[in-house]
């Protein structure tokens, strides 16, 4: 137990060391968004009856805060690690590999939460934001932080240089992201589109969270529980697995 | 008692390259041991094998009676590396590193052993200043102390004196050495050979990923070598008569002269007394581990040809 301890604490303080890019930095650019949005389209859009757009924008663009934090903070460990060499330390140390999988979800779900907190505070300042289920929506924030941490952990493991990393973030995680409905209802789209939406995973962590926040959503939030539950545990087998086969870490 | 390491016919390729092939090595409790050889030997891809880090194609290690893969847990517990890539962390300071590693070695409490490795590495006035500001010496030396840190049975260390200065050289072998009499099993590579020579018992020659020697070593040197000889410039430039059966060697206008023991030095200097001949230079040649490598590699050579 002390040794899946100390690489938790140590994966926290790496991001907290330089809480300025980790943190801060992310915090600014969610609010930027919701700030252009603000503006341009406030007046023309309504997604729920009576919810204003800006409301409507902000539980999914904290949501994205959360899992793009979560990813980026396990794959930039990891490939960080890789690139100088460092991570031989942990692959030298006892460390079981569940031990090791689950210190690297967990300091990828804390900030993740952290990054979507501090938006969300700063949001409520200015907006008048419902937040009827907290737990709920925090039970979100924690399950797709934790798929989006095990997926930045597969991601660095294979990447061999930061621009490959790139890529798997400009082509997989972004398009999902965007496409999952953070910046509008899947019910607004055409029926064709609203199928395709149901395939995306990342639909259900943000539609969740967000029934978390109005008590509305476009499916049942119970089911969007057990999808991502389910996902959870098939990507953390996967990664525990693809852990201790050694690839891209042990020749 | 299981040897604290048993190396049982590893093979190991990258690609067409044969790293090694059918490696069997066994290192007892409380050796120091040697692995030599040029660049490119296999030393490092052995002591990756046996720490984990890679995989062999075929053959299987034991850590002190620990499969490394089927037990990696009980065999990286009783183990120590030091790589030879200069690595490190740098988002932390000296002292939060080995706390860190001790942490996952399962030690929460391990301040007094670190404060032990930090004086005795000489890292005392860098404990606290971040791994980034640290010259390539020191942080070699931060690789020794990580290493440490569990105070595993079997240290194995990869090069740990490359860029290294003469005083902390003296400073660590006199550390390890220490540790090895305390009963830690000791391996280590080195391009120095005199370091091997004084520090080791026994050695092993790898040369393409393959064992070419493994022997104490005395016996190496011993068996290896020519012996004890003596090196000669002369006036007149003339070897008498009764000296020539020992010339082994004449190079530089040095004459070589084998001297199976140093009682034969006194009867060659009253030889050339009696002729009148001049000693204008002369060297006490003892054979040394250097003289083993090259005799090897020289063999090793005209064998694959
Ligand atoms: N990851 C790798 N991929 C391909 N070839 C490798 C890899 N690692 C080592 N090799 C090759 O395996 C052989 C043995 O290398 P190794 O690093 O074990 O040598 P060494 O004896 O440690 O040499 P040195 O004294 O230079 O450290 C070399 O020919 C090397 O090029
Ligand atoms: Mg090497």
């Amino acid at each position: 137990m002390t040794g899946f301890v100390t690489l938790l604490y140590k994966e926290l303080l790496r991001f907290w060391k330089v809480g300025f890019q980790t943190i801060l930095a992310p915090m600014i650019s969610t609010l930027l968004y919701l700030l252009i949005f603000f503006h341009v389209l406030e007046a023309h859009v309504e997604v729920y009856p009576d919810v204003a757009y800006t409301i409507f924008l902000i539980p999914g663009l904290v949501m994205m805060a959360v899992i793009q934090n979560a990813f980026a903070n396990s794959s930039s460990s990891i490939i960080q690690s890789k690139i100088s060499g460092n991570i031989v330390f942990i692959l030298l140390s006892p460390l079981s590999y569940r031990a090791i999988f689950f210190a690297y979800i967990l300091a990828a779900i804390a900030r993740g939460l952290l990054v979507g907190l501090g938006v969300y505070l700063v949001t409520v300042i200015f907006f008048d934001v419902p937040l009827q289920l907290p737990l709920l929506a925090l039970l979100f924030g924690i399950l797709g932080s934790g798929i989006l941490g095990a997926m930045g952990l597969i991601a660095g493991i294979w990447a061999d240089k930061f621009d490959q990393l790139a890529a798997f973030q400009n082509f997989i995680i972004l398009p999902l992201t965007f496409l999952s409905g953070v910046f509008y209802s899947v019910h607004s789209l055409p029926a064709g589109w609203q199928v395709i939406s149901h395939l995306n995973p990342f639909f259900y962590m943000i539609d969740g969270f967000r029934y978390g926040f109005f008590g509305v959503s476009d499916i049942s939030p119970y089911v969007s529980l057990g999808i991502m539950a389910i996902c959870l545990i098939v990507i953390s087998t996967f990664t525990i697995r693809l852990l201790r086969s050694g690839y891209k870490l042990r020749h | 008692m299981s040897p604290a390491i048993e190396v049982k016919q590893v093979c190991k390729r990258y690609g067409s390259l044969s790293a090694l092939t059918n490696i069997d090595l066994e290192i007892h409790s409380g050796e120091f041991f040697a692995l030599l050889g040029p660049n490119g030997a296999g030393k490092t891809t052995l002591i990756s094998i046996i720490a984990g880090l890679s995989f062999a194609n075929s053959g299987s290690v034991n850590v002190m009676g620990h499969n490394v893969i089927t037990h990696y847990q009980q065999a990286r517990l009783n183990l120590g590396i030091v790589p030879q890539e200069l690595v490190f962390d740098p988002f932390f300071t000296v002292r939060e590193i080995l706390r860190i590693q001790s942490g996952y070695y399962g030690i929460k409490e391990n301040a007094r052993w670190i404060d032990e490795i930090i004086e005795r590495l000489d890292l005392t006035d860098k404990a606290d200043a971040n791994m980034r500001a640290l010259s390539g010496g020191m942080k070699r030396r931060v690789l020794v102390a990580q290493a440490l840190v569990h105070k595993p049975p079997v240290i194995i260390l990869d090069e740990p004196t490359a860029g290294v200065d003469v005083e902390l050289r003296q400073t660590l072998w006199e550390f390890i050495q220490q540790l090895n009499r305390d009963g830690h099993t000791i391996v280590l590579t080195t391009h120095y050979l005199e370091e091997a020579e004084t520090l080791c018992n026994r050695v092993a020659m790898l040369k393409d990923g393959k064992i070419i020697a493994l022997d104490s070593t005395q016996n190496l040197i011993g068996k290896m070598t020519s012996g004890n000889s003596l090196r000669l410039r002369l006036l007149p430039d003339v070897l008498p008569l009764s000296l020539q059966v020992l010339q082994i060697n004449r190079s530089n206008g040095l004459y070589e002269l084998r001297i199976d023991d140093y009682a034969q030095v006194e009867f060659i200097l009253s030889t050339l007394r009696s002729g009148q001949t001049q000693i204008l230079e002369m060297h006490l040649q003892q054979p040394d581990l250097e003289d083993v490598f090259v005799n090897l590699m020289k063999n090793s050579r005209n064998k694959s040809k």
